[in-house]
């Protein structure tokens, strides 16, 4: 299990004028939390996602998982991108056991979990399809499934709704929250929709941009598991105006 | 279906079979005759070109069309197969390492716009009236081709597939293999297509003018002895093999390539 730390973390781009992407961030995920970066777009958040992953490097400040400073990505950090970033020349088989082939793990090892995610996405009617044939959910499944069977202990996973349909986005929230159920990974998840922020998190930060920084932090108090009657509740509503509130400020 | 397929057909063929009917009745008239041949006079001489039995008269190119097909096509062979062996590896490296471009990147486009045509005197001062002048230019007119295009592929590879395999923890020998050449497939294929065109146009000129057989020489050697129906059955000839060599290419294409034909559905 696996926690994060942030401490005072700037990233400065130095063009002129200098661009201030983030200010003073400060973040603690613990082991098997599941974490919402909530905010407009242009605050910073993806970026935020970006350097914990490892893509790009911080201006100044700490970042460490586990203890130990971060300084390129690595399977340990499972991204989970927008777009699925799935390779299209491989079927959903060889795109899932992509990672632990390359790194090198025994065949007897990696396959039979490719199998058993597949199966808990969904997936295991699909392993010999290309990704192009495969719907937007889908494509998302197979790269939740991919960072699963690299066994990465934390999850980054960068709106991975966002480019789906309302219906779609409500399953596939459903289905992240029971596999997270079950595997217990930290997860950081990056949003800008309130409603699935607080359906799947324990704690939403919320962002304000220009500078990017941190404005609020909120403990999400709904017992788990949570099914979609919890997001027509009057609790719920009320932590969300809560939450709009924080963001007009 | 089959009655669409009929009409494209039909269509192709109307303008191709009203210019040979034309070019029949223009090469008929007694003004013409020894500067262009009729399509019939083509056919016959292509003919005996093709089965003549050779020792028999006058005739230097009776039976001679095979052998000179497969001179010329050895010669792309050679030249194109060294082109694509260096230019797709060179490329990538091109594309992707950032050194390697500064550093080799200027010398590769300053030497580029000097046509391959140009090279001739030189090629044949350096390697004299043998096959290696003729197979060098061949290699050059290939390998601009694809090195330009290769490197065009591996820069233009999606950020995210790049940041997906590094966070899988890929090296950067397998980030190449895995990732960057295989999404700069679709532009290398480009570059073959291109690239082999210009070794086709390579040999022909080369034999011209740098050795003494293939498809090249034939065509000037027959102009000089006045044998225009050999002239242009060598013309046809040439296009035909340069078909023929880019549908193989469209071939392996199809099927190295068929995640996208599939995206394009």
């Amino acid at each position: 299990m696996s926690n994060i730390e942030i401490k005072n973390l700037n990233k400065i781009y130095p063009t002129t004028p200098p661009v201030i992407a983030l200010e003073g961030v400060e973040l603690q995920v613990k082991s098997g939390e599941f974490v919402a970066l909530l905010g407009p777009s242009g605050c910073g958040k993806s970026t935020l996602l970006n350097i914990i992953a490892g893509f790009e490097q911080s201006s100044t400040g700490v970042l460490s998982v586990d203890q130990s400073p971060v300084l390129r990505p690595g399977p340990e950090r499972g991204v989970v991108f927008q777009e699925a970033a799935l390779f299209p020349w491989l079927s959903v088989w060889d795109n899932v056991i992509f990672g632990p082939k390359v790194q090198g793990v025994a065949r007897s090892i990696y396959e039979p979990r490719a199998k058993e995610m597949l199966k808990l996405m969904g997936l295991s009617a699909f392993e010999a399809s290309l990704p192009v044939q495969l719907s937007g959910g889908m494509r998302q499944r197979v790269g939740i499934a991919r960072v699963l069977t690299m066994g990465s202990q934390i999850l980054l996973m960068d709106e991975p709704f966002g480019a789906l349909d309302a219906q779609t986005r409500l399953s596939m929230q459903e289905l992240l929250l029971s596999v997270w159920q079950q595997l217990k990974p930290t997860v950081v998840f990056v949003t800008h929709d309130i409603d699935e922020a607080l359906f799947l998190a324990d704690t939403v930060y919320v962002m304000s941009s220009r500078p990017g920084r941190i404005q609020a932090k909120l403990e999400v108090p709904f017992d788990r598991p949570r099914s979609l009657e919890l997001t027509a509740g009057g609790d719920f509503n009320r932590m969300k105006l809560e939450i709009l509130k924080q963001m007009r400020h | 279906m089959v009655q669409f397929r009929l009409r494209k057909l039909v269509l192709a063929f109307i303008l191709p079979l009203l210019v040979i009917c034309f070019w029949q009745y223009a090469a008929s008239d007694p003004d013409m005759a020894g500067i262009v041949p009729t399509p019939l006079a083509v056919l016959q001489g292509w003919q005996s070109w093709i089965w003549g039995q050779a020792g028999l008269g006058l005739n230097p190119y009776l039976g001679t069309w095979a052998s000179n097909v497969s001179y010329s096509g050895t010669r792309v062979i050679e030249g194109f197969t060294c082109a694509f062996l260096l230019g797709i590896p060179l490329g990538l490296m091109l594309g992707w390492s950032r050194l390697a471009s500064e550093l080799i990147d200027p010398f590769i486009q300053g030497l580029r716009p000097i046509p391959i045509t140009a090279w001739l005197p030189f090629s044949i001062a350096l390697f004299g009236i043998r096959d290696v002048g003729s197979i060098f230019l061949i290699f050059l007119g290939g390998f601009y081709a694809v090195v330009v295009n290769t490197t065009q592929g591996a820069r233009d590879v999606d950020k995210n597939l790049i940041r997906a395999a590094l966070m899988m923890g890929v090296n950067e020998w397998q980030l190449l293999r895995r990732v960057v050449l295989p999404s700069a497939m679709p532009s290398i294929f480009t570059g073959l297509r291109i690239g082999l065109g210009i070794s086709w146009t390579a040999v022909i000129v080369s034999e011209m003018v740098a050795v003494k057989s293939g498809l090249g020489y034939v065509l000037w050697d027959a102009y000089y002895v006045g044998r225009m129906d050999i002239v242009l059955a060598d013309m046809v000839s040439i296009g035909l093999m340069g078909f023929l060599s880019d549908s193989l290419i469209v071939f392996v294409e199809r099927y190295v390539l068929r995640w996208r034909l599939l995206q394009n559905h």
